[in-house]
């Protein structure tokens, strides 16, 4: 026994010294692709979907974003954000028309403007990602659509489907997706909003839904019903790559919308082809088999574990721009200008749910790119005397990139304005608000829970948004004074002699004598819960006021808000698009939450302020914008109904091998700008990852000074017993 | 008055159960049989040791079970009101430690913070540097110092733990002198030698330790933070010690709820047999077939949408997150019935052949009498095994329900919540060790003491392991 | 034999049906058809409209358990209960609520699930039996005593305590395996050492008690006193005498948790990234998806049914005293 136990020592001692070859041995990807041309990244939530007309998450379109091509995009490094050609030819031109269909001029007034006309040209020559929707046989007859259920049977994946075809990109197809967004089976999230502009969008979804109902009848659940047949009143086709679309009155932010996934092309071959019968029980159809005109194209799905991007054979070819904001030039950002895109040929996403591998993965050199959570905060980044962001030395050791950018999301604190304590707009609630946004320290809040990763707000517009101003001209007069150059909040007196003039001397309403308890409601998740809610009551203590906090499911937080039955809460929102209208409108009476389902949460309702966001909507970018919305700023500074919070920052990291590229929020297809050295990478990924045996040795020493005891006894109890015999 | 007691639902059921436990004791002590065994498991010297460990617990659990909110202001109609803030008799034996905070991680014994921080200096400038904890000993200010402080600390605590250890000794040996023939003199030396037949020498080492580690936590919690900092500048100790009635109370609550359950139904389908035999196993097996993370996942979220439509029943965030406390208890207790159910029905199938029941119900006897006076007493020693191996596992499952997100309120301080943190602080770098230290280390006494405990129990009620 | 297998599967079904209620109430307890919408619609722009479709297009617009407005079986056929659950015993599990098929999905995952169990399974079997009986030579000795209060030490550490420490160790300062991840076919392996080395780690203390308590009271037992009587080795009666016998307690309560273990591990999957079902569960919990959910529990019932009637079968094959008539 002892013997064979030394024997394995030994044995192992030679293989681990042996061992010691080039290859990492926790290297998570086949050997044999160590030097290719591939980018590794991660994602921490299965996509839901990835048909373009449902999906709306951002998880989701980092794969659309790549696939489907609508017919703008944001110019990757202009800033302010400007939207460019993609598939189109130039920028739609708009036309506005009166209710007769007379073609009016560019000045006409708002009230007389009944349409507004989109012309959009698409450029020819574009073609599909190899697909079998589009494969015919030698007859020129689709070969896959119509297969009976006993020819389906020979298929369990789209790969099996080993005949592809592909077609020219025609303004058909963009105007079949439109109709998608009406279609009962996609259940379009923006489907509400389109069918107040779109013409015609309204009673279009009323005729799907009596159709599809009858395919659903006379087919099976899996029908197909052909859009082709439906006319939608809005949208026409003038010629192969013209096609128009028609909105009710004027939206001049609908050519944002004309940069998302939700615009991009459908084919209907795609939609007979997915809709037959069988196919949705293989998991064959839009949600996961995505076909677009984009540079890459999905060819391997499986949302549990991997999803990879591979270059569409059939791009149409794009270069890197040779122009950007003021200083990209020297920042090295255009030095691949001109340069044919895309550049990596693969994109590997794995699914990795927790943190600490994600992070430990990227410290080893296995994901190309990171964000940074709040544990990893201080191993990642230091924060300068200057307050600039910079990396640790272990990471500057290892040629890490770090980009920061202001995200164009806001996160805030609201209140009820239908409540009778907190909210209302007598000048009494006004300075309780006021009061309580002074004393809320959002400073503090961003310093503690999110390491210094947001800009305290002041006021409902992110920075890079129109509208935003830095500065002392920016700082909300009601919580902010400019002192030595920054800005100051006021002093913690200041708040407590408006709480009194509110009625509340102390806390305690002076009528009464009952002290004030307020309740906030927020979302219960998150290791931080204990700790945010402390902080929250400590805020409110400084008062004097008595703070509930009522944290629930998400779920329930929201039915709350719809029926108005909340008084403070945490709430935030992501633009759609980089527009003020985006954010204003989250403050517009007829969008109140309580009353009319919109998204306006703290349900407030100024009638100066909604005039002027009606006036503000239509007008072209510009100084005369720009003041109207300082106005409008200033009017929700005063009523306060919200605490303005933070606007988050986001941090990312890219490994040395990854050529330093800009961050773009709201690009959703720059994936095809980013390039790398695998040959660095190999040599790196050798030289962080050398595995260390002598610990597994000094275990199993350990083990065998423990079995020596064992041993000996085993011996002591067998020679014993044959003495006994 | 400026204080008004506060009675959680969960610390009247605390309250209820340690009355059933005292009341059990009672009932035990009478039984010949059971004093026997229970002699046998406090001579067992781990046994006796993980006893007074866990009653330790107990005692600290029971401390922080009696909560009180303090007076706010009073109204001009005379109505008094009080802070939402809930407290316990164990914050106040803390005194503060639970309340003024630092403003991140800090480690063990720190004097500094653990992170950087941009901070004027004193010539004016920035400057990054690592900020001075502020609730530390402000005395203490260099290393030196700390060293020279934290040994004299020490030193106190020892030198007062064995004189009070052996006050302990004195007043113990006065009273074994009562009991045995031994003079005093002898009883002691004996006992600090520890030569007693019994092993009451241990006994007075376990008290002596814990004596020790009580007067430390005294001496140095107040000047240091000896298990650092959490994430917002929490007292590590502090919550440690808060999470013990958390671990206590799912332990003890669930065996509460699922005790009644098991014995009366285990009892009545193995006495009646037949259609009442049927309908208890289809619920049992029924019950036992649905996974239990399902079950416990829908159950709170259930509570919590009941609580969020009853805001006025639940004022305080100590109220919520109690409520959730006890959903969980129940509904653990609802999925860890079956087990022991299925078991006493077997048993009870077996008694029901037996002499003396065969007899009784020949007398006439009424089956609840049947039940209650011949096959319950004769049960116990299977629900007494079961509780007490069941008690440590439910602890160890808190953390992991907590990570699935159905454990506890996440408000609530419970050890699954601090390893669930702890998850994410040891990918930091230095790496933050302290709060899955602590939380290991008291979590891992407690379960061991329990463990050990139900191993003795066992070997001393089980007639199939005893006499071997 | 056949027989009382028919029997014991038409005892299962009210069983499966009681069940298909509990999890019906409690999940509608927590969530209306409403709530179910809104999580898969998304958060902005949601309008009622958008709500009403959504549930039509989803069958959620029908009553819970009695449909009013409908004559006959309709009655009660037409509803929530009879279209969503009931369909289960045909293993139909439909479409999850965000889309997908769930049949596929269970089919793609329930082999990661076993890959991970089964090793861990069998190896640690072998070794919690190695130890209890190293244990059982020993007894009465201070080993035995080490050797039992190791057990329950390790019994005493959380599990989450073995993962993250294990990932910490191996991956992150060994740099031996993957912290994480999965492949199809071998190259699953290098995933798989470290989860399935801490999941057997994490069950011998558990498990090697267990064992011991067993063999203990087999080794008490007269047949074993007379081998040893007839001067056989102490070492041969253990493995030849002792093993024998005490495996059929150890192989049926293996037998039950066979079927389960195609349910897969929750934390473990979850830890390492391992596309299982055990993930899949977890996640369907978190974002309370209710198809799912109904789904995993139905096929987790059958499987401990299945379970049950197996370790029965088992019984008669080691034991044959046992019969079922």
């Amino acid at each position: 026994m002892i013997r064979t136990v030394i024997a394995i020592t030994c044995l192992g001692l030679i293989v681990s010294l042996t061992g010691c070859d080039e290859q990492p041995r926790n290297n998570p990807y086949p050997r044999q692709d160590e030097l290719a041309n591939i980018y590794y990244s991660a994602f921490s939530e299965s996509p839901k979907t990835l048909d373009p007309a449902r999906s709306y998450s951002a998880d989701e379109v980092v794969f659309t974003g790549q696939i489907y091509e609508p017919p703008l995009q944001y110019h990757f490094l202009k800033r302010p954000y400007t939207l460019e050609p993609l598939t189109a030819t130039a920028l739609p031109t708009v036309t506005l028309l009166d209710k007769q269909g007379n073609v009016l001029d560019d000045n006409a007034a708002d009230d007389k403007v009944a349409y507004s006309r989109y012309r959009i040209h698409i450029k020819p020559g574009i073609r599909y990602q190899p697909h079998p929707a589009f494969a015919k046989d030698a007859e020129g007859q689709y070969r896959y659509h119509d297969l009976s259920q006993q020819a389906l049977h020979h298929f369990s994946q789209l790969e099996d489907f080993t005949e592809t075809g592909s077609r020219e990109l025609v303004a058909d197809d963009y105007i079949y997706e439109i109709k998608r967004l009406a279609h009962p089976r996609a259940q379009s999230p923006i489907l509400g909003l389109m069918e107040q502009y779109i013409d015609g969008m309204d009673e279009y979804a009323e005729t799907l839904q009596i159709a599809f109902d009858e395919v659903i009848k006379q087919q099976g659940n899996h029908g197909y019903l052909d859009l082709r047949k439906y006319p939608l009143k809005g949208v026409t086709k003038i010629d192969d790559y013209t096609y128009d679309v028609v909105l009710k009155g004027k939206y001049p932010q609908f050519k944002y919308w004309l940069a998302m996934p939700f615009f991009a092309p459908m084919p209907w071959e795609a939609d007979a082809f997915y809709s037959q019968a069988g196919m949705a029980k293989k998991n064959i159809g839009f949600n996961w088999s995505p076909i677009g005109t984009g540079p890459y194209m999905l060819t391997e799905n499986n949302p549990n574990r991997q999803m990879v991007l591979s270059r569409n054979p059939n791009y149409h070819g794009d270069v890197y721009p040779s122009e950007g904001e003021a200083g990209d030039g020297a920042a090295g950002l255009l030095a691949d200008a001109g340069q044919e895109l895309p550049f990596i040929d693969k994109f590997v996403f794995s699914l990795e749910r927790e943190s600490i591998p994600r992070w430990n993965k990227f410290l080893q050199g296995y994901y190309d790119a990171s964000g940074i959570a709040s544990d990893n905060f201080d191993e990642a980044v230091t924060i300068s005397a200057a307050g600039e962001a910079g990396l640790t030395k272990s990471l500057q050791k290892k040629g890490v990139h770090l980009r920061t950018e202001a995200s164009p999301s806001i996160f805030y604190i609201g209140f009820n304005m239908l409540d009778p304590v907190i909210g209302g707009y007598s000048d009494k609630q006004r300075k309780l608000r006021q009061a309580i946004a002074i004393a809320v320290n959002m400073e503090e809040f961003v310093s503690i829970f999110l390491n210094g990763r947001g800009i305290p707000a002041n006021g409902p517009i992110p920075p890079g948004i129109e509208g935003h101003v830095d500065g002392e001209a920016g700082i909300n007069s009601y919580v902010y004074e400019w002192k030595g150059g920054h800005s100051q909040r006021h002093s913690l007196d200041k708040a407590k002699q408006l709480l009194r003039e509110a009625g509340y001397p102390g806390g305690v309403n002076a009528n009464t004598g009952e002290p004030l308890v307020l309740s906030f409601d927020t979302v219960t998740g998150g290791s931080d819960d204990a700790a945010r809610f402390d902080w929250l009551r400590k805020q409110f203590e400084k008062l004097g006021i008595q703070l509930h906090v009522r944290a629930t499911q998400y779920n329930r937080f929201q039915e709350k808000m719809r029926t108005g039955n909340a008084q403070l809460f945490f709430w935030g929102w992501n633009a759609d698009y980089p527009d003020p209208e985006n954010f204003l409108f989250l403050l517009y009476g007829p969008h109140g939450k309580v009353n009319y389902q919109g998204e306006n949460a703290s349900n407030y309702a100024s009638p100066e302020f909604d005039k002027l966001f009606e006036q503000m909507k239509n007008m072209p970018e510009g100084q005369a914008r720009d003041q109207v919305i300082a106005r409008m700023v200033e009017i929700v500074r005063r009523d306060s109904p919200w605490i303005w919070g933070f606007f988050p920052k986001s941090f990312a990291l890219t490994q040395a091998w990854v050529t330093p590229r800009k961050l773009n929020a709201m690009a959703n297809n720059s994936m095809k700008y980013i390039k790398l050295d695998p040959r660095i990478r190999d040599e790196r990924h050798k030289a962080w990852n050398k595995p260390l045996y002598w610990p597994l040795l000094l275990i199993v020493l350990g083990l065998l000074v423990v079995l020596i005891p064992v041993i000996w006894a085993y011996h002591v109890k067998v020679r014993k017993a044959a003495k006994r015999v | 008055m400026n204080i008004q007691p506060v009675f959680l639902a969960s610390d009247i059921l605390f309250y209820l159960l340690l009355a059933m436990l005292a009341g059990f004791g009672c009932w035990a002590s009478r039984q010949r049989n059971f004093r026997e065994s229970w002699r046998q498991v406090v001579l067992n010297p781990l046994a006796l040791v993980s006893l007074v460990v866990l009653l330790t617990y107990l005692a600290v659990g029971l401390l922080d079970s009696i909560h009180f909110q303090q007076k706010v202001t009073t109204a001009s109609n005379g109505k008094t009101y009080y802070s939402a803030q809930v407290k316990s008799l164990l914050d106040v034996a803390l005194g503060g430690l639970g309340d003024h905070s630092e403003k991140t991680y800090s480690a063990p014994f720190a004097l500094h913070l653990y992170a950087k921080e941009l901070a004027r200096n004193d010539t004016g400038t920035m400057e990054q540097i690592y900020p001075r904890l502020h609730s530390i000993n402000p005395s203490v200010k260099t290393a030196q110092d700390r060293r020279q402080d934290v040994f004299g600390r020490i030193a106190v605590s020892v030198i007062e733990g064995i004189v009070l250890t052996l006050i302990l000794s004195l007043i113990f040996s006065l009273y074994l002198r009562r009991q045995s023939a031994l003079t005093f003199s002898k009883q002691w030396r004996q006992l600090l030698m520890g030569r007693a037949r019994k092993p009451w020498g241990l006994l007075l080492v376990t008290l002596g330790v814990i004596i020790f580690v009580i007067l430390l936590i005294a001496h140095l919690s107040g000047q240091y933070h000896m298990f650092g900092t959490d994430k917002v500048g929490n007292d590590v100790l502090y919550q440690a010690l808060k999470s013990i009635r958390t671990g206590l109370l799912i332990g003890s609550l669930t065996t509460l709820v699922m005790l009644p359950f098991a014995l009366i139904l285990g009892a009545m389908a193995g006495y009646f047999g037949g259609i009442v035999d049927d309908i208890i196993q289809y619920v049992y097996t029924t019950l036992s077939s649905i996974p239990g993370v399902l079950l416990i996942a829908a159950a709170i979220l259930s509570i919590q949408i009941y609580i969020a439509n009853h805001p006025e029943a639940f004022t305080t965030i100590a109220g919520r997150a109690d409520a959730r406390l006890i959903a969980l208890c129940i509904i653990l207790g609802v999925t860890s019935w079956t087990s022991l159910c299925r078991v006493l029905r077997g048993e009870t199938l077996k008694l029901r052949e037996v002499d003396f029941i065969q007899a009784a119900r020949a007398l006439g006897v009424g089956w609840f009498r049947i039940i209650s006076r011949h096959v319950i007493p004769n049960v116990m020693h299977i629900v007494l095994i079961a509780i007490a191996l069941d008690f440590s596992m439910l602890v160890l499952a808190e953390a992991v329900l907590t990570y699935v997100g159905v454990g506890v309120d996440p408000t609530t301080i419970s050890w699954g919540n601090m390893i669930d943190s702890a998850r994410l602080e040891l990918a930091r770098e230095p790496v933050v060790w302290w709060s899955l230290v602590a939380a290991f280390l008291f979590m891992f006494v407690f379960v061991l003491a329990a463990n050990l405990f139900a191993d003795a129990l066992r070997e001393a009620f089980d007639p199939r392991m005893a006499k071997r | 034999m056949f027989a009382y297998i028919v029997r014991r599967m038409i005892y299962a079904i009210p069983v499966l049906i009681g069940v298909n209620v509990i999890t019906f109430l409690l999940f509608f307890m927590v969530n209306t058809p409403d709530d179910i919408a809104r999580a898969q619609l998304g958060e902005k722009h949601v309008t009622e409209a958008a709500i009403q479709r959504w549930k039509h297009t989803h069958g959620y617009d029908k009553p819970l358990f009695y449909n009013s407005e409908k004559q006959g079986v309709h009655q009660f056929s037409d509803t929530l209960f009879y279209t969503k659950s009931m369909r289960l015993f045909s293993f139909h599990f439909g479409s999850a609520d965000s889309g997908r098929p769930i049949g596929y999905d269970i089919k793609q995952r329930m082999w990661p699930s076993l890959a991970i169990a089964v090793p861990t399974l069998l190896v640690g079997l072998m070794l919690n039996v190695t130890f209890a009986m190293l244990m059982v030579f020993f007894r009465q000795t201070y080993l035995e005593l080490s050797g039992v209060i190791l057990c329950i030490v390790m019994m005493s550490v959380s599990g989450m305590f073995y993962i993250i420490m294990g990932q910490f160790l191996i991956g992150k300062l060994l740099h031996l395996v993957p912290i994480s991840g999965y492949d199809y076919g071998w190259e699953a392996i290098k995933f798989l050492v470290l989860p399935v080395a801490i999941g057997v780690v994490a069950g011998i203390g558990t498990g090697a008690r267990w064992y011991r308590t067993i063999f203990l009271e087999e080794v008490n037992k007269d047949y074993v006193r007379t081998a040893r009587a007839k001067g056989l080795s102490e070492v041969f009666v253990l493995f030849h005498h002792v093993l024998k016998n005490a495996m059929i307690p150890i192989l049926t309560g293996v037998v039950v948790i066979i079927p389960s273990l195609f349910m897969g591990s929750l934390l473990m999957e979850s830890f390492f990234g391992i596309p299982g079902l055990g993930s899949y569960t977890i996640d369907a919990i978190r974002q309370q998806d209710f198809s799912i959910v109904r789904a995993m529990v139905f096929l987790g019932t059958v499987l401990y049914i299945i379970g049950l009637i197996l370790t029965d079968i088992s019984y008669t094959l080691v034991d044959p005293r046992v019969r079922f008539d």
